[in-house]
């Protein structure tokens, strides 16, 4: 069997659903039947090989070619599958994904892995703002599996973060972490401002001296024995994270949010 | 069967269903992760009236230790589920928790989970934190020295207690040196504990007793200052018998612990003073194991 691949034949002016092009919707179904599935496209429906040339056979093991960043609700509510995606993203990229693979090969938009529940979610171009987030007026953000950007992520990432790994080669802008519930974001590069903002539990590790608000406060240097098992962890990802130069166990810790409840925790590579 | 000199009885060892798990204690280093062990696998010789049977099982290298760092693997058995959870538990809170340095893992994954540190999270007072790495749950709990690193459960399996062998020598020190060699092997096999003294039970007990409150007493029949004033096992030459318990996963790992010690028995040979080796049989009242002394060795 080959992978099933959709190539962009022209890009629309309007944006376009594609939740209904994901491995377990599309398990058992024809060529025929895939073409006819008919995707919203702005306030109309255009059928799938309006948009795509389709190839292959393998519905769990899908490719998007020639993505562009009006294709949204990539691989939502992914069950198993490996979904690869060769271009540019929308929103909502991987949106409560709850097992399986997928990559997206260049930059994805805003709110990609929200409310994501397991699977391994790679992005090796940039992240839009609330990465791994709640929906607005919902209460829990991503709740399990792993996020791994090897570019830099927007603002919000790990907004109200409920659980799971969220990792980050890049850079993250500001609220890195805010409301974040529990869980690990672990950032190689720079973060922006108000860092953990109403942060209640939770890690954030960074290799580099965030710029703190005055309710984090400095519980000192430590040595802790979880990290080389978080990092061992790490070892099977193809990324910086598994490069054992990169892992540390020796760490500034700082507490906070102090205007929250106080349990989450800032750890700083020393 | 003689082997060396040394008679083989022709009679099996009994032994008994038991629950067990296995934790992994690490620490800064082999010293602190062993004190832990020794700590947390004291007064366990016997389910009897310990509770539990437990043991020290090897030192573990840091590249098998999940932080690491050095450690030591424990093996904790009991007669059943609730008993085995709540040693795991005491002995994890009063022996691991309190040493300097340690961290504590689940040592076997499959079974039915029972609690490791799942419980001893609240000893941090609402300060714990817990992480949850590769499907595994994790506690921290602050501590004085830094952060206790516990996993929240670990595997209960079924098991096999009470697998043994009888030591009869023309003295004491024989007897002694012979069990001391066994144990020596016996302790480079996965999967087994010892969990007498050195390895090693001068008091085999035998089922019942003339006293109605006690289920267990002094096995007489082996007695040799008992000889000739009650049916005894023992020819007159015999003047010590020293007995080596061995607790195991699997029937398998009690059938090769009990084979290299017995070897080791035999090399030492009737030259040094080893006349027999027999094995606790209460006519098959104790267990549904049986394990044939002669089947094994040969």
């Amino acid at each position: 069997m080959s992978a099933l691949i959709f190539t962009v034949k022209q890009e629309t002016a309007q944006r376009v659903d594609m939740s209904p092009i994901v491995c377990h919707l599309l398990k058992g179904l024809s060529l025929a039947e895939i073409a006819a599935i008919e995707l919203q496209n702005g306030k109309r429906k255009v059928r799938v090989d309006t948009l795509f040339d389709i190839s292959g056979d393998d519905t769990q093991n899908i490719v998007i070619k020639n993505s562009y960043a009006k294709l949204d609700f990539i691989a939502k509510e992914l069950q198993d599958g490996t979904m690869t995606m060769h271009g540019e993203a929308g929103a909502y990229f991987g949106m409560s994904m709850k097992s399986g693979t997928l990559i997206a090969k260049g930059n994805v938009g805003l709110y990609a892995a929200c409310e994501m529940k397991n699977g391994l979610l790679t992005i090796n171009g940039n992240a839009g703002d609330f990465l791994g987030a709640a929906l607005p007026g919902n209460k829990q953000g991503m709740k399990g599996g792993t996020v791994l950007v090897k570019g830099n992520v927007g603002q919000r990432a790990g907004d109200h973060m409920r659980r799971g790994n969220m990792l980050i080669e890049g850079c993250a802008g500001d609220y890195c972490g805010s409301r974040m519930i529990a869980g690990t974001i672990a950032v190689m590069g720079t973060t922006g401002r108000y860092l953990g903002y109403a942060m209640q539990r939770g890690t954030l590790l960074l290799w580099q001296q965030p710029k703190l608000s005055a309710t984090f406060n400095d519980c000192g240097s430590h040595t802790l024995a979880f990290l080389p098992i978080l990092f061992k962890s790490f070892k099977k990802l193809d990324s910086k994270f598994a490069d054992a130069s990169e892992a540390f166990d020796r760490v500034q810790r700082y507490g906070g949010d102090m205007a929250e409840k106080g349990r989450a925790e800032v750890l700083v590579k020393l | 069967m003689i082997i060396n000199g040394v008679s083989i009885d022709e009679t099996f060892a009994e032994a008994f269903p038991m629950k067990a798990t296995r934790a992994i204690i690490t620490a800064q280093n082999e010293k602190w992760a062993m004190i832990s062990a020794q700590a947390m696998t004291g007064f366990a010789t016997s389910v009897i009236a310990c509770g539990c049977e437990a043991g020290i099982e090897r030192v573990l290298d840091p590249s098998e230790t999940p932080d690491g760092r050095p450690g030591v693997s424990v093996l904790i058995f009991a007669m059943g589920g609730k008993g085995l959870a709540k040693q795991l538990e005491t002995r994890a809170g009063q022996c691991v928790l309190t040493s300097p340095t340690s961290a504590l893992f689940a040592g076997i994954d499959e079974g039915v989970q029972i609690p490791l540190g799942k419980n001893l999270r609240y000893f941090g007072d609402g300060f714990q934190t817990s992480k949850k790495i590769d499907g595994k749950r994790y506690w921290r709990i602050p501590v004085m020295d830094g952060e206790f690193l516990t996993e929240a459960t670990t595997g209960r399996v079924e098991a096999v207690g009470g697998g043994n062998f009888l030591v009869l020598a023309e003295s004491q020190p024989q007897a002694l040196a012979a069990c001391e060699a066994a144990i020596i092997e016996m302790k480079k096999m996965p999967n087994v504990i010892m969990p007498f003294p050195g390895g090693v039970v001068r008091s085999g007990s035998k089922v019942g007793s003339k006293y109605p409150a006690l289920g267990a007493s002094s096995n007489d029949a082996f007695c040799p200052t008992l000889k000739g004033v009650t049916k005894t096992d023992l020819s007159p030459e015999i003047e010590s018998v020293m007995e080596i318990v061995i607790d195991g996963l699997t029937k398998e790992d009690i059938d090769k612990a009990m084979r290299v010690g017995i070897q080791a028995v035999c090399d030492l040979g009737a030259e040094n003073g080893i006349k027999r080796i027999s094995a606790g049989n209460y006519g098959g009242k104790l267990g549904p194991f049986h394990f044939h002394l002669q089947e094994i060795m040969a």
